[in-house]
């Protein structure tokens, strides 16, 4: 054996040259577009420098630019991952500060498609995390497909909603645009009970396994201090020991009216998170249900259908409506000048937020976990760049 | 200084001097470690005006800070020292406003290229001007 290479084998790294590895912005575990430059000690992550905005469309500025009812479907391109969401914080904030009513039946349809939203999108966060970790998981890509397979149970249902399957327009000021066309609540039905079934098949497949528990278990922990001072949200701040759910502490469209648990994990690491994920899967499903059963008639929208593209205009006023996305807290800042456009819009997008801890959590970690810690923030980039 | 509540919202508007020091106030006295967003918005003649939304979660009280910069300027203090959360709002505040924050570690665009001329969220930027190499 060639002496140098018996010497590395020997003593392992014992240097302290360090080694500048560009991740990114091209990475497949980024799910998106995003570059970490990370500084190491062989295989120890000493230095990160996050790099984003490789999406920016600058929202906030078509925000200023386009009306109350042109924005709505464009807001679903900042978490196109969760369209159903995006568009609810901006017509939320938007009914907020013009004190706009919203009708029963559509505040129970927002919850139901913002539920089949979050279990579409823990689908897609579970089949890529693992997909991430890799051949350890029995080929890597066998959770992905099943989740994917279920995921698109869920796109049907959207599809037969509203015509589309990834960006919406579902909401507009003042209610829904469309209201549910026949036999869709049994639909609705058939599928949850079908997805409920293969959740004990994932977890069957997934807590079983030594390889998933040894790369999720004790890595890339958060403590309940760090998590509240960087602001993250969603399971990411409920895995860290902190219950902080927008539907239970601020109820908007009538939440209030459905019984569902808030899972709280105090570990703070990947397990953890994963954890919380798998319970809300299992809340929303109930939801749905409730919200099927308890559906009141009437109207869906408390105002016209859209004629002209400045027919909404907001009263003077400013506020800051949020709502629980899938990946935390999706939250939209107004300042509205009378007219029809917002004078100021702050997107408060809850991926941005959930990945500025990174570079706290990421020092002192291998290479390798790297990517099973991003996977566990769920980030979408189209949110952190807006 | 002034301040208006509603229930467990409390507005707070401060002159920029004593920014970093409600800051301290909001964080170490009232408890709200949780630090939500931060921004700015431009006022035109008035000048920006920064607000930063923190929380108490344990009792349920938000706190929005606000600060008036004054017409013409662009500086006002870090939150980095407090909530390590502020350092990416604070950049991206940089990028879009070009408000400089005093004390921030590393103060640089974070959205926009590092090359980007101008600050795309005031109100004087033309959003019809075409910028080589792009358009």
């Amino acid at each position: 054996m060639d002496p140098e290479a018996r010497k590395v084998i020997e003593l392992g790294y014992g240097g302290s040259e360090r080694l500048t590895m560009n991740m990114g912005p091209q990475h497949p575990s980024a799910h998106g577009v995003f570059r970490a430059i990370l500084s190491l000690e062989g295989e120890t992550v000493v230095g990160v420098d996050a790099v984003i905005g490789y999406l920016h469309r600058c929202h906030e500025k078509l925000g200023e630019s386009l009306t109350y009812t042109q924005y709505p479907s464009i807001a679903s391109k900042t978490d196109y991952v969760a369209a159903m969401t995006s568009e609810l914080a901006y017509v939320r904030a938007a009914e907020m500060v013009g004190k706009i009513e919203v009708p029963k039946r559509a505040q129970y349809l927002r919850v139901i498609v913002a539920e089949l939203q979050r279990i579409a999108s823990h689908c897609l966060w579970l089949g890529t995390w693992c997909l991430d970790m890799g051949g350890a998981l029995g080929g890597g890509a066998t959770v992905f497909l099943y989740c994917i397979r279920e995921r698109e149970w869920v796109l049907d249902l959207f599809e037969a909603l509203v015509g589309a399957r990834l960006l919406y327009g579902f909401h507009q000021v003042g209610g829904t645009r469309y209201d549910v066309p026949a036999g869709w609540a049994q639909k609705v039905r058939e599928t949850l009970g079908l997805i409920e079934k293969r959740l004990d098949e994932y977890e069957d497949m997934l807590e079983g396994n030594a390889f998933f528990l040894a790369r999720t278990q004790d890595v890339g922990g958060i403590s309940r201090e760090l998590a509240q001072t960087v602001g993250i949200s969603g399971p990411l701040i409920r895995g860290s020991g902190v219950s902080y759910d927008i539907r239970r502490l601020e109820p908007y469209s009538s939440y209030e009216d459905f019984d569902f648990k808030v899972p709280v994990e105090t570990a703070g690491d990947c397990y953890a998170r994963y954890r919380v994920r798998m319970v809300e899967f299992r809340e929303s499903i109930s939801i749905v249900r409730q919200a099927l059963d308890g559906l009141p008639e009437g109207p869906v929208s408390s105002r016209p259908g859209v004629k002209s593209v400045g027919q909404v205009r907001i009263a003077k006023g400013e506020g800051y409506a949020r709502v629980e996305g899938p990946r935390g807290e999706v939250g939209c800042y107004l300042i509205s000048d009378g007219s029809a456009k917002p004078y100021r819009m702050k997107w408060r997008g809850a991926s941005f937020s959930n990945l500025a801890v990174l570079p706290h959590i990421l020092i002192g970690c291998k290479v390798a976990d790297v990517v099973a810690i991003m996977g566990s923030v769920d980030p979408v980039f189209g949110e952190v760049d807006r | 200084m002034s301040a208006e509540g509603d229930g467990s919202l409390l507005t707070v508007t401060v002159p920029p001097d004593r920014w970093a020091e409600l800051g301290r106030f909001a964080k170490e006295t009232l408890g709200c470690l949780y630090f939500n967003f931060l921004t700015a918005v431009d006022w035109k003649d008035q000048g920006l005006e920064v607000v930063a939304r923190v929380e108490n979660l344990d009792v349920g009280l938000a706190v929005t800070m606000k600060s008036r910069l004054g017409a013409g300027q662009s500086a006002c203090a870090s939150l980095v020292p407090l909530y390590p959360g502020a350092d990416w709002m604070e950049r991206e505040c940089f990028d879009m406003f070009g408000i400089r924050f005093e004390g921030h570690p590393d103060l640089r665009r974070i959205l926009l290229p590092q090359d980007w001329e101008g600050h795309p969220l005031l109100k004087s930027y033309a959003v019809d001007t075409a910028h080589p190499p792009y358009r």
